[in-house]
């Protein structure tokens, strides 16, 4: 069965949404463990790293390793609840698989939306940076929610039917992680430090013209962009290729 | 408690049936089930029975096709054809001790919830409207009126808006009814049905069974010699070897 077979399909995925994120709302059990993580971790490090002392490369890495692990504690949990609260039978019996994934999906996506509300104009206070950017900045974060939100989303289907499942969820959610994780710190990295090095000959052409007539700040924006384009669009086309991976994967996990 | 639960001609299923076919099932090494065959059709009630760890819920959830049999066939059959896998989500109520809901839900929200995950949204409404009057058609209204209309059937009136989590587990038996009720099921799987209850709860599945008679199937898993006679035929599962 597939979403788009049945009118309803939109109103039935929204309604595992909604259900999620009333029970988040009412026992914040996943949103408390993701941003004490977060937090936490940023804090330290800001403490304890001189702001200069890092390069935008590893202030970029930095940052996602925070969103990955934030979304590797809390999303991980929205199947395994299901499992260990024993919900998931009266969910099976009722719930079409594909409206369960795009649910959950929607709900992971929104609480990982969340945490990078917080996390990001935190770590650019903490970090006391000024990106170059802040429009490539945005879609970053935003596409890399998208792909953390995609990849943690199917893991945890999988990883809720093992028995040991904190270890299964790390061996499994690193390889699939990565491919979107690297594109987001790279697309990250130019825009807290601009379109810098090399391969960029087009777009610091372009950047050029545009600094004549509307100045510099807008020019380094928008030859960021061209030059995080790649990554951008790499970020998108991971999230789509895991969604659609996942739609056909996910009737085997959820029938057992 | 008077008035109908809305069980007979809701169902878009009439003349559901349901055959097991020479189900065998084992988990790992332990072989539970032994080619069990059987037939059900609408009006009918088979009791299936045997002792503790003999297979009864097995067979229970096997019916619902929550588990696939290691071999053999579970059939639902309804008008002159076989109903497929994408049928499951409509047909089957199933009360069952390992069945939860939601405890961070009110009863209502849980019982609106999985009414909209089945699919009740404007046109699906005629079918499932049930004990719902035709005036709460709008926006909804169907799927509350009828939640509403259920938990008085089941004697949980007035609780209905606490949350699941603050219940008895009485009366999360009662709401279990009331969520395998909810979209009039064609095939009415009761496994244990009255762990918890006390004797108005037992008589408030005795009325459920009689009134799912008229058009369901109804499969009941028990110890209890008393609801062993409610069966037309009793499926007896040996002892574990
Ligand atoms: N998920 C499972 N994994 C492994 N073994 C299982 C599983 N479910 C059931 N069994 C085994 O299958 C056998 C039958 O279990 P089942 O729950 O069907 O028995 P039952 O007849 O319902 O018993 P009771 O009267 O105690 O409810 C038992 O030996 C049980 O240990
Ligand atoms: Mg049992």
């Amino acid at each position: 069965m597939t979403p788009s077979s049945d009118s309803g399909a939109w109103r039935k995925a929204w309604a595992v949404f909604v259900k999620d994120i009333t029970s988040e709302f009412r026992t914040r059990y996943a949103l408390s463990a993701v941003l004490l993580f977060a937090v936490t971790a940023l804090a330290v490090v800001s403490f304890s790293v001189s702001p200069y002392s890092l390069e935008p490369d590893a202030q970029s890495a930095f940052l996602w390793t925070v969103l990955f692990f934030s979304a590797m504690t809390g999303l991980a949990r929205s199947f395994v609840r299901e499992e260990e609260s024993r919900t998931v039978l009266a969910l099976r019996l009722s719930a079409a698989p594909d409206d369960v994934y795009l649910g959950k999906l929607m709900f992971n996506a929104a609480l990982q939306g969340a945490v990078a509300l917080v996390v990001v104009p935190l770590f650019l206070v903490l970090m006391d940076i000024t990106p170059v950017a802040p429009g490539v900045l945005a879609a970053s974060a935003a596409l890399g929610t998208l792909a953390l939100a995609a990849s943690s989303t199917i893991v945890a289907a999988i990883v809720s039917k093992a028995k040991s499942k904190g270890a299964l969820f790390a061996v499994l959610a690193f390889p699939i992680s990565v491919p979107g994780l690297a594109s987001a710190v790279r697309s990250t990295t130019v825009a807290l430090r601009g379109a810098g090095g090399a391969g960029t000959a087009v777009a610091v052409g372009v950047a050029g013209a545009a600094a004549r007539t509307t100045g510099v700040a807008v020019a380094r924006s928008a030859s960021a962009m061209a030059a995080a384009r790649g990554d951008l669009l790499a970020l998108t086309a991971y999230s789509v290729l895991m969604i659609a991976a996942s739609l056909l994967l996910f009737d085997f996990v959820w029938n057992e | 408690m008077a008035g109908s639960l809305g069980l007979c001609g809701q169902q878009p299923y009439t003349d559901f049936e349901l055959s097991l076919e020479q189900v065998s099932h084992s988990f790992g090494k332990r072989r539970v089930l032994t080619s069990v065959s059987a037939a059900v059709r609408a009006g009918q009630v088979m009791v299936v029975t045997g002792p503790n760890g003999s297979g009864k819920s097995t067979l229970i959830k096997i019916a619902a096709r929550l588990i696939r049999p290691a071999s053999g066939r579970v059939v639902w059959r309804a008008g002159g054809r076989e109903l497929g896998m994408d049928a499951a989500k409509g047909v089957v109520g199933l009360v069952s001790p390992e069945l939860t809901l939601y405890d961070e839900l009110t009863a209502i929200e849980n019982l609106l919830f999985f009414a909209r995950v089945r699919g009740w949204s404007g046109h699906g409404l005629v079918r499932w409207r049930g004990l719902a009057g035709a005036e709460d058609v709008a926006a909804g209204g169907g799927a509350r009126a009828r939640a509403r209309a259920i938990l008085e059937q089941v004697g949980l009136e007035g609780r209905g808006d606490d949350l699941v989590g603050t219940y008895s587990s009485g009366m999360k038996q009662r709401l279990k009814y009331a969520f395998a009720l909810m979209h009039s099921p064609a095939l009415l799987l009761l496994d244990e049905p009255t762990a918890n209850l006390d004797e108005a709860g037992t008589e408030i599945v005795r009325r459920i069974i009689a009134e799912a008679r008229g058009s369901a199937c109804v499969v009941v898993a028990t110890n209890e010699p008393e609801e062993v006679t409610w069966g037309d035929a009793v499926i007896r599962l040996g002892g574990v070897a």
